[in-house]
């Protein structure tokens, strides 16, 4: 089956990544958030692979990352610090939170690859200034890939990059269309496997095979009860130990759920907006793309976006409920809960909080969920 | 006999009177028909004042810092922020901020907590923004306006002050000025605004100015009354009254200095710390003080509300000089408070924590410091980012460097008997005796 291979990235990244650099001689650079504009990365035909944790207990990051800062960005520093990523060509980071700014800042200092960019990503992205300075910002690092690959691109170089992201932007959604069915034919599982596996491959690799996955999905009958669909919604997740929990509780519990969407950096907030093409103006659409997609809440003001698209998730894929992750000393998303919460229960939507670590134990959170899946099927109370 | 003399700061009622009318002002405000509006420290305020001058305005990190003074009620506002259901672990000042909104109760001076009209605030920590755009939904519905200062970092932390990035900042201070006319309804004085922008950097300059007078020894200020002192440049930048008193204040330490009358008059060895301190606890400043070790200040101190340029060069920390003339339109008054902005040295280390590590460095050779002394403050992401890799930078450099874990806007996240302790195993690897009792 086609869709086993995003798994298999999934697990094996290094392996795929020191692959591909042996097969290609090209250059490759790992990114720390998805304000990095892939698009101009193809464009020079360098393979930008997003740097994630491993949800292992933290061991080397204490003299470099402060406590309070969220345990995704010390494990992604882990990564660097461990030597896991000394293939890589160099680092970058697009601006977003100051958690994960601090796992690159520190990656840049110990152990620097010897090429790395910071990408000031405008915050007020509500603003119709934010497009010009971010293409002031796109030359700046034209200018550096152009020192580091020794290439110059066109506007075709860039529409292919275009094109490229838009296809696989195009064809997570059409996947994603699967699991708005009754039983929907992929588990959040293997939808999480699909959307974290491009971050580690090459897109023009990843593609053929997710074409295929769409095709073996048309008849794909999978044998369980999918139980309540749920929406997660909340910070940086691709912990999959959590979504199997959440996923297998049917098969020792009396209810069993199944994840149809997220509301996540990992899965839709990265995909879901595509960069328009035939513009001519290629570089101002890539801009114009990063400033106006699903924003990351330190990013959401002055109106609060997000919450129009969280209940149209919820809507279009049919939930019960929605599980409001909270990655620990998460900040952005910290000053959003309460509203994001209120906001979908006054929609009808039955929410539950948890706050959440990637990188301990995922045992004590599977009570929790069963106890959230009970209230759902309960009756209204008399009083 | 002391070691030296001492006297204490002629400015200091001044100083209070000041303070005590910027509160109330905000309070009263509306009694003679005024406008309120709330902001970070931060907030180019400058262009507000083209609205009037009768516009007041409540900053939110000072009026944190001073809930945080008062435990009682400072407990009391962080509950109404947990019970609402913000995280524990957001911002102390944030949260006594909204928690002081969802009690109606204004921390300085009393009664219900006066409504704004307007938010006006500017954003580079992920929470500056999300800060008031909460209190507005709080409050019930007031309008908010930001203008992002995350741009990039100042020369010589990049090759140059790329003119798009300046521009970006101005042009949503141009937008801004719209904005306050929409929502306000007043019309927009440009000439208050070019006398705003002119005071901000008097201010600004000038309170490094007198920063760079604690380079004397003794010290003339303690970092202690240099927290009363500071706050101005953090109240209202472009108050015209606090930029004419630091001009006070400047005279008044040089005196201090060229007389040599020290803030400690038994200093034997000289500290600085970093970020806030724990606003319940500056009685560790006292202990220290007992040892005879003076705080000169901190990057925090001297750059929250100071302007000042980095000399990698020479390894120097210097006020930022004013511009040869003030601004004579709109456009080049948004330009130059920009990039006035832009170079304030706590903006940049949010982009690498080696730039703090080189003006810390700096600081503590120039203002000849014993010690360095970091408060890894979980009440603040935003001054907290990269302290792990300034203490290793800091160490590097040789420096000796001592860290305590606190907040400083949450007494319960302090533990005031380990910091003790830890400050005297410090104070002693100077070089400093335990003071007899």
């Amino acid at each position: 089956m086609a869709i086993e291979k995003f798994q298999e990235w999934y697990e094996n990244r290094h392996e795929y990544q020191t692959d591909w650099k042996k097969r290609t001689n090209e250059k490759m650079i790992g990114y720390f958030c998805t304000y990095v504009p892939e698009e101009i990365y193809y464009a020079f035909d360098i393979l930008p692979v997003r740097i994630m944790g491993s949800h292992e207990i933290q061991d080397v990051t204490e003299p470099h990352l402060f406590a309070m800062f969220c345990p995704f960005c010390r494990d992604v520093l882990a990564q660097g610090l461990k030597g896991r990523y000394d293939y890589l060509d160099g680092i970058t980071i697009g601006q977003s939170c100051i958690h994960l700014r601090q796992a690159y800042t520190s990656w840049e200092i110990h152990k620097n690859p010897g090429w790395s960019h910071y990408l000031p990503m405008p915050n007020h992205v509500q603003s119709p200034r934010a497009v010009p300075f971010l293409m002031g910002e796109y030359d700046i690092l034209i200018k550096k890939l152009e020192k580091l690959t020794g290439k110059t691109i066109t506007d075709s170089d860039l529409n292919r990059g275009i094109e490229l992201m838009n296809n696989v932007r195009r064809t997570m959604k059409e996947i994603y269309e699967f699991r708005k069915q009754d039983n929907p034919p992929i588990t959040g599982l293997e939808a999480m496997y699909m959307t974290c596996s491009q971050f580690f491959t090459d897109a023009r690799e990843w593609l053929p095979v997710a074409q295929e996955v769409k095709k073996e999905l048309e008849t794909r009958t999978l044998d369980r009860d999918p139980g309540k669909r749920l929406l997660l919604v909340g910070s940086e997740n691709d912990d999959i130990e959590f979504i199997k929990m959440v996923e297998t509780l049917g098969e020792r519990e009396s209810v069993g759920a199944t994840i149809v969407a997220e509301e996540h950096c990992t899965t839709t907030r990265y995909f879901w907006d595509e960069v328009e093409e035939g513009t001519g103006n290629p570089l101002t659409a890539i801009a114009d793309r990063y400033v106006s997609r699903t924003p990351c809440p330190s990013k959401d003001w002055p109106r609060r976006t997000r919450l129009q698209r969280t209940l149209m998730f919820a809507k279009d894929f049919n939930v019960d409920g929605a599980i409001v992750i909270q990655q620990k000393f998460c900040d952005p998303h910290e000053t959003d809960i309460p509203f994001v919460r209120k906001f979908l229960e006054e929609n009808d939507i039955p929410t539950y909080f948890l706050e959440f670590d990637v990188t301990t134990a995922v045992g004590p959170f599977a009570i929790r969920v069963e106890a959230f899946l009970e209230t759902l099927d309960a009756e209204d109370d008399l009083f | 006999m002391a070691k030296y003399p001492t006297e204490p700061l002629k400015c200091w009622p001044k100083a209070k009177e000041l303070r005590n009318n910027f509160y109330k002002n905000f309070d009263k405000a509306k009694e003679e028909g005024g406008l309120r509006w709330m902001g970070s420290a931060w907030a180019p305020d400058a262009v507000v004042r083209g609205l009037g001058e009768d516009v007041y305005s409540v900053t939110g990190e000072p009026y944190g810092a001073s809930c945080a003074f008062d435990k009682p009620l400072s407990s009391k506002f962080l509950n109404a922020a947990e019970n609402y259901g913000f995280a524990r672990d957001l911002c102390a000042y944030m949260r006594n901020y909204w928690g002081s909104i969802l009690c109606d109760e204004y921390a300085l001076g009393g009664g219900k907590f006066p409504k704004a009209d307007f938010a006006w605030s500017q954003h580079i920590c992920c929470s500056h923004a999300k800060w008031y755009q909460n209190a507005c939904e709080l409050e019930g519905g007031v309008p908010l306006y930001c203008v992002d200062v995350g741009a990039g970092a100042y020369p010589p932390f990049e090759p140059e002050m790329y003119q798009h990035r300046v521009k970006y900042v101005a042009d949503q201070m141009l937008d801004g000025i719209d904005w306050l006319q929409k929502v306000t309804g007043r019309e927009y004085n440009d000439d208050l605004f070019f006398e705003a922008v002119w005071n901000d950097m008097r201010l600004t300059s000038k309170w490094a100015e007198i920063c760079m007078l604690n380079r004397a020894v003794p010290a003339p200020l303690d970092e202690k009354s240099i927290y009363s002192l500071y706050v101005f440049g953090v109240l209202e930048q472009s108050n015209r009254e606090f930029a004419d008193f630091y001009d006070e204040v400047y005279d008044e330490i040089k005196d201090r200095v060229d007389r040599g009358i020290a803030a400690i008059p038994e200093e034997k060895a000289r500290v600085m710390t970093d970020t806030q301190p724990p606003w319940a606890f500056l009685k560790i400043y006292r202990y220290m003080e007992q040892w005879g070790a003076v705080s000169i200040g901190s990057l925090y101190t001297f750059g929250l509300g100071g302007t000042w340029l980095y000399d990698d060069e020479n390894n120097e920390f210097l006020p930022r000089a004013m511009p040869d003339k003030k601004p004579e339109t709109r456009e080049e008054a948004c330009m130059m408070l920009a990039d006035w902005h832009l170079s304030k040295p706590e903006y940049q280390h949010f982009y690498h924590p080696d730039y703090k590590t080189k003006m810390m460095d700096a600081i503590a050779k120039h203002w000849k410091v014993d010690g360095i002394i970091l408060h890894y403050n979980r009440g603040c992401e935003g001054l907290s980012v990269g302290i792990a890799e300034n203490r290793l930078g800091l160490l590097e450099k040789g420096h000796k460097v001592m860290a305590y874990e606190g907040n400083m806007g949450d007494e319960r996240e302090f533990d005031e008997a380990a910091t003790i302790n830890r400050l005297a195993i410090f104070l002693e690897s100077i070089g400093l005796e335990k003071p007899k009792k």
